[in-house]
């Protein structure tokens, strides 16, 4: 989507990062960084018009775990919610599409995990094809380790580099939307989302071309990622921002990678190149990505109104 | 008999066993709730905000989405809300036996616990219990320890204390 009913952006976000919380549950790491997210634009959570999380419960080991974050939120009275078992990045998407009905104008979005308390790589394996694809339980990082050789094997990267993971352990992230007015009411530098989108791909992956992102491409085009000054890229592994930057066509620009916390990270690079770019008039690219191989990707396009 | 091979029917189950190791990290609050069961002891955390208390303590009050600091200690003591009479056995129950919920004094949430040494049929909404635990030499930091509630020799509770739970 890059054009909007509404206006949307960014006004507010705060993040929390760690190789491993050893003592705190998700709900003890969320409240705070709610909190201070919220603080920065002066609003409580009875403002807030539309709710929604991105998180995973196979990380936490237990079903409908996403449930018990809500008590960092307060759903009382009760509050108009949803969660996705993605990256928050895909939750902010939601939120965009919520807030251009009209009928709220603001949204909390956040999003947590914890996988330092089992094994990840073997963890992701369960987003696999159950039958056919995730008894074989090939890891997270052997997948890459694919998707790396496809991309020396199609000779168009150069030197692709070795699958070494990148993410972060533990973490969580908050970001505060609003609309049109209501941003420019709550932040003298709001920015704004100019285009939104994402796509996935097949889950068999010998039907991909994992030797490149066409879902990137597709979410690149749908959000109009075009005279971008600066790129913030959620790749898991190095060998990935060579296929993000391709898709994207991004040669000259600067461009800042992260992992981040699974489930966290691209909601993180949303919130992290909001903060870089509010105030100056720059357009910035940031992606997301999910999934085995980069399965499914988001990119989101945003301008900081100059202060 | 048939020229032509049956066909094979549709595969109805597949087995595809998944098994995943994960280490429980129950959180600072609830930490300080086990802490507690282990020397014996029931605590709770009460809401800065609507002062209710929350048994056992999560970090946070899930009405009103603040932090809960303040650490209160509860007397083991409480009144059934709600109960129900299982007539057909569980691993380590013998029928009928008694599952209740229980509004322990001093807090704001009811717990699930088993009501034993009494009849089944003398339970009733606002009877008084008490929790009964395990030897001391036995405490563990787990709800275990309360090995169930009993009734105590006072007055059942006014409906009135207890109907916003039933």
């Amino acid at each position: 989507m890059k054009s909007f009913l509404r206006d949307v952006a960014i006004v507010a976000s705060a993040t929390f990062e760690t190789p491993s919380e050893p003592s705190r549950n998700e709900v003890e790491m969320l409240l705070p960084v709610i909190h201070d997210a919220l603080g920065q634009v002066g609003l409580s959570q009875g403002e807030i018009g539309f709710t929604v999380s991105g998180s995973s419960d196979y990380l936490q080991g237990y079903t409908f775990a996403f449930v018990g974050a809500l008590d960092a939120v307060g759903a009382w009275p009760p509050i108009r919610e949803s969660h996705l078992e993605m990256d928050g990045a895909f939750a902010l998407a939601e939120a965009v599409a919520y807030l251009q009905e009209g009928h709220v104008d603001t949204a909390l979005v956040y999003a947590f995990a914890r996988p330092s308390r089992g094994d990840l790589d073997r963890t992701l394996s369960v987003q696999l094809d159950p039958y056919t694809v995730a008894p074989l339980w090939p890891d997270a990082r052997g997948l890459a380790g694919l998707q790396a050789q496809a991309m020396r094997d199609s000779g168009r990267y150069g030197d692709v580099p070795d699958v070494t993971p990148t993410y972060v352990g533990d973490g969580v992230t908050a970001v505060i939307l609003a609309t049109g007015d209501r941003a420019r009411e709550l932040t003298k530098t709001p920015v704004w989302i100019r285009g939104i989108d994402h796509r996935i791909e097949a889950q068999m992956l010998g039907l991909r071309d994992l030797g490149s992102s066409a879902s990137t491409k597709l979410a690149g085009e749908g959000a109009g990622a075009t005279n971008i000054d600066e790129a913030y890229l959620h790749v898991l592994y190095p060998h990935q921002e060579l296929l993000v930057k391709d898709a994207l066509g991004l040669d000259r620009q600067p461009v800042n990678t992260a992992a981040g916390p699974m489930m966290v990270g691209g909601l993180e690079r949303l919130a992290t190149a909001a903060k870089s770019i509010a105030g100056t008039g720059k357009r910035a690219v940031a992606t997301a990505t999910s999934g085995a191989c980069m399965q499914q990707n988001l990119v989101a396009v945003l301008e900081g109104a100059a202060a | 008999m048939s020229e032509t091979a049956e066909a094979p029917g549709p595969v109805t189950i597949v087995e595809t066993p998944i098994h995943l190791d994960y280490k429980f990290t129950p959180g600072v609050a609830q930490s300080r709730f086990l802490r507690a069961l282990e020397r014996g002891e029931i605590t709770g955390q009460r809401c800065p905000k609507c002062q209710k208390v929350y048994v056992p303590p999560r970090g946070a009050c899930s009405m009103c989405g603040v932090a809960t600091d303040e650490e209160v200690k509860l007397s083991g003591k409480g009144t059934i809300t709600t109960f129900c009479v299982t007539q057909i056995p569980s691993p380590g129950l013998v029928p009928p036996y008694v599952t209740a919920w229980i509004r322990l004094d001093g807090s704001d949430i009811t717990s699930m616990f088993l009501i034993q040494e009494c009849d089944p049929a003398e339970v009733r909404l606002g009877m008084r219990v008490e929790a009964v635990w395990v030897e001391e030499s036995e405490l563990v930091p787990d709800l275990g320890n309360i090995k169930y509630f009993r009734p105590i020799d006072e007055p059942d509770a006014e409906y009135e204390t207890y109907k916003d739970y039933v």
